[in-house]
């Protein structure tokens, strides 16, 4: 090995480490960015480096010169322009779309590479398979999350059976060429019935499984980029893609865990429909139902609040008027914390990011296993926008929500909820929280229901 | 199996492990940021296409370069300033 290779090497370990201290500071609000940093720091020694081995092993023709420098340049302006004026509610699409062109290029990478040995071929047939599925499904994941897709889950007529189908000519091609002639075209047809594959297999996904798809999907690209490292011989597309497969497949246990719902059944499809039926108010007579100058006093004398946010309170965009409520109730001495599920919101952490945006302190925070035991020592829990995760019929078996981790929002002192109707939840059955003797109904949209609170609690207490 | 592809594999492995353990121990307030920014990482990509610029010869060949160039490109530039922009945003009660 020349000086130059050795050099190179170590610079590359080196880059691997960035990204492994990178992952590691993000355990802490407190040092997260600056790990994103290290890693990034990473990341541009790392293109650097690659720069000057192309240099230095004679330099590429001009027309991929040019076809390099241009895709590159393109799809830098084009991410830093998506990246910049993306709106925090729409996060999930945006990674969504990145993911879909992270796999896309390392499946792009095996379709441009010619083999140089039976590793090489094993591997690309991989990277092709992996990287095509998850650059089709993300987008349609991307387009569900964006609405230009039905969020509902999509049957297609006979969808299973192309399916297998087409698994069965992908499996076919894979061994004409892995076995006989590594021909460009077998790993061409691989592809494209990848790319169906793809579409085929989150079409039917609901809304309500979302994160758990994301989460699926990253991971997949993490191995995708893994399988290309492979096929190039290169340690560091090895090492990120392993890193980045990991955190893929923690995510999406963590997420499938807290819906209670095995991997399997959540690709099979046909949960959550994304759009609840609303049910008019007054149909269901026994809930009780509360004013909105009532709910602030409520509020504004309790020792103990805590808020419960779900994807309704990121669907009406309400989470700066949920933290500037916050805000007023600690000025006024009230112990204000939010409690929230992991499953709330379209991706995994989604409602975080939106309350930090809204400048909510993160100590404030709570997760799943921090808030509940909180609850019976909480004078009004303040349900924004949750339901399935309320419902206490999760405790007992034989419903569509057994089972499932819930917030123990029922055993607060006393619960209001905000909800424009009594529409059901994901799972589609009645939320008994609702009809609880302690629970008061504010019938409103989140946004507008919170900024009246708001005013409430100035004008009366 | 070659010694080439066990070395490879063993780097493989030992990174999936040392991922598990460091992610596992990463906060449910952060997994957004910690997703996008695993997806950043994964724009690693590009060091892949950069390679395949050296073995690039033909029409066809050029235009898949470009197009993988864009989508890496994309994905690592637009992953660490989006997780950048949400980790700003994650402040303290002070």
């Amino acid at each position: 090995m020349s000086a130059f290779d050795t050099t190179v090497h170590l610079i590359y370990l080196a880059c691997a480490t960035a990204f492994v201290v990178g992952l590691h500071l993000m355990n802490a609000p407190a040092t997260a960015r600056r790990g994103n940093q290290v890693s990034a720091a990473g990341m541009a020694v790392a293109i650097l480096t690659t720069l000057a081995v192309l240099i230095h092993d004679g330099g590429v023709d001009a027309y991929a010169a040019w076809a390099l420098g241009a895709g590159a340049a393109g799809g830098a302006v084009a991410g830093l322009v998506a990246a910049r004026v993306v709106r925090m509610t729409s996060m999930p699409q945006l990674v969504s779309l990145f993911n879909a062109v992270g796999g896309g290029a390392a499946a792009l990478i095996a379709l441009g590479e010619r083999p140089a040995s039976t590793q090489a071929e094993v591997t690309g047939v991989l990277d092709v398979l992996i990287g095509a599925v998850t650059f089709s499904g993300s987008l349609i994941a991307a387009g569900k999350l964006a609405g230009r897709v039905p969020g509902r889950p999509l049957a297609v007529p006979f969808g299973r059976a192309i399916s297998v189908l087409l698994a069965a000519a992908a499996a076919a091609l894979a061994v004409v060429y892995v076995g006989a002639e590594p021909s460009p075209w077998a790993l061409t047809g691989m592809a494209v019935a990848a790319l169906a594959a793809g579409v085929l297999l989150t079409l039917p996904i609901g809304g309500a499984d979302m994160p758990v798809v994301i989460s699926l999907l990253n991971a997949c690209t993490g191995t995708a980029v893994a399988m290309a490292g492979f096929v190039l011989e290169s340690t560091p597309l090895i090492i990120a893609g392993a890193l980045v497969g990991a955190a893929g497949a923690i995510l999406t246990k963590l997420m499938a865990d807290a819906m209670n719902r095995p991997i399997g059944a959540i690709i099979a499809g046909g949960y959550g429909t994304g759009d609840a039926v609303a049910v008019a108010v007054g149909a269901t007579q026994q809930v009780r139902e509360v004013t909105v100058d009532d709910a602030a006093i409520q509020l504004a004398y309790a020792g103990k609040v805590v808020i419960v946010p779900g994807y309704g309170l990121a669907a009406a965009q309400a989470q700066h008027e949920a933290v500037a409520l916050a805000q007023a109730l600690t000025e006024r001495g009230v112990e204000v914390s939010y409690a929230i599920h992991p499953v709330a919101g379209r991706m995994p952490g989604h409602m975080n990011v939106l309350l930090a945006e809204a400048n909510a302190p993160y100590e404030q925070l709570l997760d799943l296993e921090e808030s509940n035991p909180g609850f019976a020592r909480t004078d009004v829990a303040l349900v924004i926008g949750a339901n399935d995760v309320t419902n206490p019929a999760a405790r007992r078996p034989g419903n569509p929500v057994s089972g499932m981790p819930i917030l123990d929002v029922d055993k607060a002192r006393s619960v209001i909820v905000i909800k424009r109707s009594l529409g059901h939840g994901y799972a589609g059955i009645d939320n008994e929280l609702y009809t609880d003797p302690r629970t008061a109904m504010l019938f409103a949209d989140a946004k507008a229901g919170l900024a009246a609170l708001l005013a409430g609690l100035h004008a009366y207490a | 199996m070659s010694p080439l592809l066990l070395a490879d594999l063993t780097v493989f492995t030992l990174a999936l492990l040392v991922g598990f353990e460091v992610i596992s121990k990463v906060p449910a307030t952060l997994h957004t940021p910690l997703m996008s920014g695993a997806n950043a990482i994964h724009g690693v990509v590009i060091v892949g296409v950069m390679l395949l610029a050296a073995t690039a010869s033909t029409t066809a060949g050029y235009a898949l370069l470009a197009i993988a160039a864009f989508f890496a490109a994309m994905n690592v530039a637009g992953g660490y300033v989006v997780t950048d922009r949400m980790l700003a945003m994650f402040r303290s009660r002070s």
